[in-house]
């Protein structure tokens, strides 16, 4: 049995809201609360975006047995396939969710709202986690139309962000404050913001802070020392801001690759470390790296990583199930590995990833579409050196629809992340004699349509 | 910071907003075909969180003042091209 919080007084802090302290004490009845609220069923789906409402919700779920559910992604075709894999699921949330195919249920009103604070003194007791009890399905798209699940047990969580603790220097004397601009449903935000904080007596910050004017004002309001866990991109955003960054004690940074120079400047702007956190949402975390001066990235303990059938997979520590890595991997001597790229078919954008071929497949299933094909262009080496987001382009022929009912369309199945931009319109695919849309004929399609867009767009100049 | 909160953009400010959206974003629309009540976000011009960040960037620099959400919606003075242009003519320092 594990405990649900490892902080060692009822009194210490374990979130911040609206800039107010929650401490253990108030957490623990929090989840009580809710978890004698939850609806019969066995699974959660924990849309909450308040960072606070969803580790009561996560919490509330394990201490009343039930599983929580966190899909990458919340289009309806997604809800449908949860509300197939578990269709005793409620949907807990704190805003609006309208069209849901399944049931949902209000963030009950927490007791801080509208109850006196627990008694100092009263007892506290933490509750107690079977270290095999499943907590968790998280969620990857898989090759064909339904998500695939992957299990979390809460021992294996537990090892992982204890580590994790380790690995960014918490130190227990000097808790840290987190701020995250990573929702608490995608795997890294999860562990990086909610399960690390709760499991090294750490605080995290209940917000989501957006703009950088508001991730500034989030970590001025930190009390020291204060660490900001976020993706390259919120990253270069801050910077390019160009306003005064408050003290920050670490940066970490992970979802999508992290260019040296960014790393670099980010250590300097801020005068703090910055550590790049490798994994997935199958293994969670993996790795980290000092990036602004490391190329190798160092394994969390007790996980192996062994190349087999062209591809390298990694197992043991806190990895539930043995899995192949979407990242072309070079092992070092010293048990540290190189990333070498990503596997040809595999797309990642804003830390959600998919396939080519998945993309394909919900593409060609669209009413009217006669072929089609998503193609990653090649510009993506210079946007990953600009820790730009990439975006897709699609090649569709479909006479008779219209971008918009296309999109309109795939919207509903695909994440808009992997929407197409553009989506080009053509009488046939030139597909080659194996079927395939080669990658030069849709560099070349592709490099025409852009040439004709910049024409038309001087021509719409006065 | 002082501000005007009921400052409403004119035409002048509303096209400039929606040119200025269109190229930051290399958008395939043109800036005058963009309603000003429809949404930018999700359905819409379909940009999302990403592109708003971006967006938000290009007016700070511009506009000479930091977007702000202050814990409210994120993505409400997105809420359509009207929403953002009134923002900036109330924020605005330049």
């Amino acid at each position: 049995m594990l405990p649900l919080v490892s902080h060692s007084h009822p009194d210490a802090v374990v979130a911040w809201r609206n800039g107010r302290p929650v401490s253990v004490r108030r957490f623990v009845a929090d989840v009580r609360h809710v978890a004698a609220r939850l609806p019969a069923g066995g699974h959660i789906l924990n849309a909450c975006t308040d960072r606070y409402r969803f580790a009561v919700g996560f919490a509330a779920g394990m201490v009343a047995g039930r599983i929580s559910l966190l899909p990458s992604t919340y289009t309806p075709e997604t809800l449908r396939h949860l509300a197939a894999f578990a269709p005793d699921t409620t949907v807990l949330t704190d805003g609006e969710h309208t069209e849901l195919p399944l049931p949902a249920m209000p963030f009950p009103a927490l007791l801080e709202d509208d109850a006196p604070d627990p008694q100092a003194g009263d007892d506290c007791e933490i509750p107690l986690i079977a270290a095999e009890q499943l907590v968790a399905w998280v969620f990857t798209s898989g090759s064909t139309g339904a998500p695939v699940p992957h299990r979390k047990t809460w021992g294996l969580l537990v090892t992982n962000v204890r580590a994790e603790g380790e690995a960014l220097g918490f130190d227990p004397a000097q808790p840290p404050t987190l701020i995250g601009t990573v929702p608490p449903q995608h795997m890294y935000g999860f562990e990086s913001t909610v399960l690390v904080a709760l499991q090294n007596g750490a605080a995290f910050d209940a917000g989501r802070p957006f703009y950088p004017a508001d991730i500034v004002a989030a970590l001025e309001r930190a009390p020291a020392p204060a660490m900001l866990i976020t993706t390259p991109f919120h990253l270069r955003t801050l910077l390019d801001e160009g306003i005064g960054l408050p003290p920050a004690a670490l940066l970490v940074s992970a979802t999508a690759p992290l260019p040296v120079e960014l790393a670099r400047r980010a250590e300097a702007a801020f005068d703090a470390p910055l550590l790049e956190i490798y994994g997935s949402t199958e293994t969670g975390q993996i790795a980290t790296r000092r990036s602004a001066s490391q190329d190798a990235w160092t394994l969390f303990p007790g996980i192996r990583l062994d190349n087999r059938d062209d591809a390298t997979w990694a197992s043991e520590g806190h990895i539930e199930v043995a899995v192949p890595l979407s990242d072309v991997i070079e092992l070092c001597e010293d048990g540290r590995f190189l990333l070498k790229g990503r596997n040809a078919d595999l797309v990642n954008i804003a830390g959600k990833r998919t396939s080519l071929g998945w993309l394909n497949q919900q593409l060609l299933a669209l009413p009217g579409v006669r072929d089609g094909a998503f193609h990653l262009p090649d510009a993506q080496a210079e946007q990953d050196a600009q820790a730009r987001v990439l975006r897709l382009a699609a090649f569709v022929v479909a006479p008779g629809l219209d971008a918009a009912t296309v999109l309109a369309e795939l919207r509903r199945r695909v994440d808009p992340v992997f929407l197409p931009r553009p989506l080009l319109f053509l009488d046939s695919l030139p597909r080659n004699a194996t079927g395939k849309l080669p990658r030069a004929t849709a560099e070349a399609l592709l490099a025409r349509h852009r040439a004709q867009h910049q024409a038309a767009r001087r021509q719409d100049r006065p | 910071m002082t501000q005007n909160v009921s400052a409403t953009a004119d035409a002048t400010l509303l096209a400039e907003v929606a040119e200025m959206t269109v190229s930051a974003l290399n958008l395939e629309i043109r800036p005058s075909d963009i309603d000003p009540a429809a949404p930018l976000y999700g359905e819409g011009l379909g940009l999302d969180s990403i592109d708003i960040l971006e967006v938000a960037l290009v007016v700070s620099k511009r506009y000479g003042f930091s977007l702000r959400a202050d814990n409210e919606d994120n993505l409400r003075i997105f809420s359509s091209l009207q929403s953002l242009a009134d923002y900036i003519a109330a924020h605005r320092t330049q």
